[in-house]
């Protein structure tokens, strides 16, 4: 009964969904103002039958209701509660389901924060968000429905698996999906702006909190993946360039530039057209990554079960999707204004070069991703494109990407002088080269690639406090807190996530370069070194976990003969699947991690043990985290508050409420005249 | 013209992603077919003081499977090769890899032995040179000795009377 | 090599003003390790047996694809083929092979489908120059559009006069 009210609810947010993407589109076209009114409640109720829809799959999961394919498949009734719960999304039907929860919690979260948009722009903006919702509830209701029946029902499931049973990986996939579904946001104020004509800075304004919040949504999914990739694969590695990773990666990347281009829209007004061609391309990625995991079009460790019928029928809606979209843009895009002027040397053309050096890096990272398959389309053989590419490709594109991100924030809209930026980042590089190049001393031997890595590291973070510093001595007077209040949260934010990225770097490059392992045969009682720790290998014992049987194993870890703590690390084999699991066991601090795994068992209890000194290892996620915290922090902007309190006051305004107080400062004759300027903006055709 | 490039660039992209959907990427092509079969002499399964070699078999065309007690598809595919060699069309050996040779003897007691001659590869090392990843694999080797065809994973009745028996019949009428 | 367990523990010549709650946790230790017998804290004896084969060995693996897996690389991967490869090229270093020698031997057999670094051939000419053609095409593009706005944005330039009463209007909002 219940997966039938399940499968009801779908069919019913479905025929919500059609409404939702059709009349307040029309309405919003024709000007019919009860057409365009429809639009909230529509998604309101197109929320409640999924909620109710998804509520009904994890009740059968919960309940453990075996005449239920999906569950039957995915769930056992050995599996402890909350691995039920996570199984409602960890199949690929389930994760449809969440993913069109989630889109239908982003529309509300639109349509109520969504005040002061006239009523026109949020009924497009629903209306395109309820036709990505069609495209994903037909999807799932043809392909893959999550409630299909199995008659007669089972007498107990197989198995959810085994590598997805940890909290990790409980909440990655909804993170994951906040994020591509965030960005289904973001194209949808881009498809609105296209099909109402207005693309203006004001278009900008409105599509940037929510842009920069499923980036950051984003970014914690990526994050959380490859941590659970470290501790959970067992040999400690965190990114392996495989499909289903870069098929996130990529719109993290294209989002990444969409993030920054907004920026410039909606402070100067400039590159309209390529703002929202970069959201219509994150999107398109998102949904590119949803073919490639689903299709099995390409071998990977993480895919769902496959089905190349699934494939047709997502490439159908990305190529139906992108086609109205593209057209769209074709045809608007040649009469939308340029903006204000700019000079080849100016924040502008700077954020342009890093724009286009990131979607080169995109492009490069699909290259790799896709090659295999189109030399095999192409009856050329089968290859493989791994690691090694990409490595060798990704760094040289991103070093420019990063040298500018030191000076992007320093150089001034409009215009700005290479000498100027020149004297003023002087001391930052110098800071930042000689740094980097004392530094790797500290870690015991220095590395010219390390060097290297760190220099590009305190390049940004240096020059992000040459930024601050000139920024607080032109920000009027009192004490250095008063000045430092007096600065945005976006500007805090965008510092943060610059430093995020620094401190990413940091990690990558000294667990890279200074990593120590050994892989060794211990005897109960036997030691190995490892990074200046003693690792003492104390045997095992078995235990009896919920659904799996595991191997503890003892191991006491010793600095300098003094006892510091004694790691577990487990092998576990699970009841239904009889997969085998190894779970390492970390010490992790500030700098280094200590990650013990058990191999295989030797004779006489003796074990292979792997042991490694993994230095700055969590500075990976750590600068990921900030990155995340900037994203938050530049949301959480007085202007956006103020925009919700004082709602249409505020879109009257005219532009240069927004204008930075660094401008005015540095140049009010300039900052004061640009906005009139941009308002006169012409152009000679 | 300008506004259309990403859609031409688009639409290039999905028809190399449809093509793909009809493709297996798992099915890796053997770079030694029209190559010379690697040579190598084994001990017979059933009879270990007896040796063959792979140089015996120039003259004739003949099936080499690649099977272990322990593999599952083994079973599926192995009535095929009983009913083949009953049909007396082509004689097939066994190459039987990384096994026990009690079980493996066991194994083909039960399921019938289709096999002119099994032998014996317990380190697969023979396999390594002819490439093999996972078993079962058949190879189809013409009479000069040359790998005509490999079937990865167990032959199916389609692949049989499609594929291998008709390839079969024309390396046969060959010189 | 071996030394007695105490060695390690120097934790009981502590003086007695160590936190006690620690004292206890190290008796407790002291007990737990000498549970088995004498246990003998001795050098853990690592997996290889040569330690430069093995680094090679790795160096070499980490860009092989395992054939059987998902998408993992020979040196990660625990399956049975990884493990006869890893043997296999441990073996062909000890008789002095090159890695280059030892990447054809596999490539031989397995196809280029092995290699997670795609030689340069016709094939891959794309893969290898595709990011710098995206480069250079970006940098132009960069360079064309930024060049082409400066012709077709005209600023109007404002006189004496209506900068005046920008400025005034200017002045009135801010305050």
């Amino acid at each position: 009964m219940i997966p039938e009210i399940g499968n009801f609810a779908l069919i019913l947010a479905l025929l919500l969904a059609i409404t939702q993407g059709t009349l307040p589109i029309i309405g919003a076209a024709r000007g019919i103002p009860s057409w365009i009114a429809l639009a909230r409640p529509v998604v309101q109720g197109q929320f409640v039958f999924v909620l109710i829809a998804f509520s009904c799959l994890a009740y059968s999961f919960v309940t453990s209701d075996f005449s239920v394919l999906n569950v039957a498949t995915n769930s056992n009734t050995e599996l402890p509660l909350q691995y039920r719960i996570a199984a409602t999304w960890g199949s690929h039907e389930g994760s449809l389901l969440l993913w069109v929860l989630m889109l239908a919690g982003w529309s509300i979260a639109v349509s109520v924060f969504s005040k002061q948009l006239p009523d026109e722009m949020v009924a497009r903006v629903l209306g395109v968000l309820g036709l990505v919702s069609v495209g994903f509830l037909l999807f799932m209701l043809f392909t893959s429905n999550p409630f299909d029946r199995l008659l007669p029902a089972a007498m107990e499931g197989s198995d959810l698996n085994p590598l997805l049973q940890d909290p990790g990986m409980v909440i990655h996939p909804p993170m994951l999906y906040m994020g591509y579904v965030g960005f289904s946001v973001a194209f949808a104020f881009a498809i609105a702006a296209l099909l109402s004509g207005k693309l203006d800075a004001t278009w900008a304004r409105w599509s940037r909190p929510w842009t920069t919040v499923a980036w950051a949504f984003l970014t914690i999914g990526i994050m959380l993946g490859s941590w659970w990739a470290y501790y959970e694969l067992g040999w400690g590695g965190w990114w392996f360039w495989d499909p289903v990773e870069n098929a996130s990666f990529m719109p993290w990347i294209v989002g990444t530039a969409l993030v920054h281009s907004l920026a410039v829209t909606e402070k100067r007004g400039s590159f309209k057209s390529w703002t929202v061609l970069l959201a219509i391309c994150t999107f398109a990625l998102c949904l590119l990554g949803t073919f490639l995991v689903r299709s099995g079009v390409l071998t990977s460790v993480h895919a769902f079960a496959t089905d190349p019928e699934r494939g047709i029928f997502i490439l159908g809606f990305l190529v139906v999707v992108m086609v109205f979209s593209l057209l769209l843009f074709a045809w608007r895009a040649p009469k939308v204004g340029l903006g204000g002027k700019f000079d080849l040397l100016s924040r502008e053309s700077l954020l342009l070069a890093n724009n286009i050096l990131l979607l080169v890096a995109a492009g490069s990272v699909m290259l790799g991703t896709l090659y295999p398959l189109i030399v095999d389309s192409l009856g050329l053989g089968k290859l493989s494109v791994g690691p090694p590419y990409f490595e060798l490709v990704f760094v040289p594109l991103m070093t420019p990407a990063i040298f500018l991100m030191g000076v992007g924030p320093i150089a001034r809209w409009k215009q700005t002088s290479l000498p100027t930026l020149v004297v003023r980042l002087r001391w930052a590089f110098g800071v930042s080269v000689i740094t980097a190049l004392i530094m790797p001393y500290f870690m015991g031997e220095w590395k010219p690639l390390v060097s290297f890595g760190l220099l590009l590291a305190f390049w940004v973070i240096a020059s992000a406090f040459v930024n601050l510093k000139h920024r607080l001595s032109n920000s009027g007077q009192g004490s250095l807190f008063a000045k430092l209040g007096r600065q945005s949260r976006s500007y805090y934010g965008m510092h943060c996530a610059h430093i995020g990225v620094a401190v990413f770097i940091i990690g990558v490059t000294l667990v890279n370069g200074y990593e120590t392992e050994q892989d060794v045969r211990m005897d109960v009682g036997s030691q190995v070194e490892v990074g200046g720790y003693s690792f003492q290998f104390n045997g095992v014992n078995d235990y009896v976990g919920p659904n799996y049987q595991g191997i503890r194993g003892d191991i006491a870890v010793l600095k300098d003969g003094e006892f510091l703590r004694n790691l577990h690390p487990e092998k576990r084999t699970y009841n239904a699947s009889g997969m085998s699991m190894t779970e390492a066991a970390i010490d992790t601090g500030i700098f280094r991690d200590l990650y013990v795994a058990l191999g295989e068992p030797l004779a006489n209890d003796a074990w292979v043990v792997r042991a490694y000194h993994k230095p700055f290892v969590d500075w990976i996620w750590f600068g990921c985290l900030l990155m995340v915290i900037g994203g938050f922090l530049a949301v959480s902007d007085k202007r956006y508050r103020l925009k919700i309190r004082k709602k249409e006051e505020i879109v009257t305004k005219p532009e240069e409420k927004t204008v930075e107080p660094v401008d005015v400062a540095e140049a009010p004759a300039s900052a004061a005249v640009s906005a009139p300027a941009m308002a006169t903006e012409t152009r000679k055709v | 013209m300008r506004y259309l490039m990403p859609l031409i660039a688009f639409m290039i992209l999905a028809v190399f992603l449809f093509a793909g959907l009809s493709l297996n990427p798992r099915q890796v092509p053997s770079p030694l077919i029209d190559k010379p079969a690697p040579e190598f002499e084994l001990h017979h399964l059933h009879e270990p003081d007896k040796v063959f070699s792979s140089t015996d078999n120039v003259g004739k065309v003949w099936l080499l499977n690649v099977w272990a007690s322990w593999c599952v598809a083994c079973r599926d595919e192995h009535p095929l090769f009983v009913q083949l060699a009953n049909s007396g069309l082509v004689p097939v050996y066994g190459l039987n890899y990384k096994d026990e040779s009690t079980t493996a003897m066991q194994w083909l007691r039960q399921y019938g032995d289709p096999y002119e001659v099994s032998v014996v590869d317990v380190e697969g090392r023979v396999g390594i040179d002819y490439g093999v990843y996972g078993v079962p694999e058949t190879y189809v080797i013409d009479k000069q000795g040359i790998i005509r065809h490999k079937q990865i994973g167990p032959v199916t009745v389609k692949s049989m009377e499609e594929t291998i028996i008709p390839l079969i019949i024309e390396l046969q009428r060959q010189a | 090599m071996a030394q007695p367990t105490s060695n390690s523990f120097p934790g009981n010549t502590k003086s007695s003003g160590y936190v006690s709650r620690l004292y206890g946790v190290m008796i407790l230790l002291f007990l737990v390790l000498m549970i088995p017998g004498l246990a003998m804290s001795q050098q853990a004896i690592p997996v290889a047996e040569d330690p430069e084969v093995e680094k090679r060995m790795i160096a070499l693996t980490e860009d092989l694809r395992c054939l059987v897996c998902q998408n993992e690389s020979i040196a990660e991967s625990r399956a049975d083929f990884s493990n006869d490869m890893r043997r296999e090229i441990r073996e062909q270093i000890h008789a002095n092979k090159t890695d280059s020698e030892i990447i054809e031997f596999l490539v031989d057999r397995y196809g280029d489908f092995v290699l997670y670094n795609p030689p340069m051939q016709t094939t891959t000419i794309l893969l290898w120059f595709g990011p710098l053609i995206l480069f250079i095409f970006g940098v132009w593009f960069l360079i064309s559009y930024i060049k082409n706005r400066r012709i077709q944005i005209e600023e109007v330039t404002l006189s004496e006069a209506q900068r005046k009463k920008v400025d005034a209007l200017l002045n009135e909002e801010n305050k």
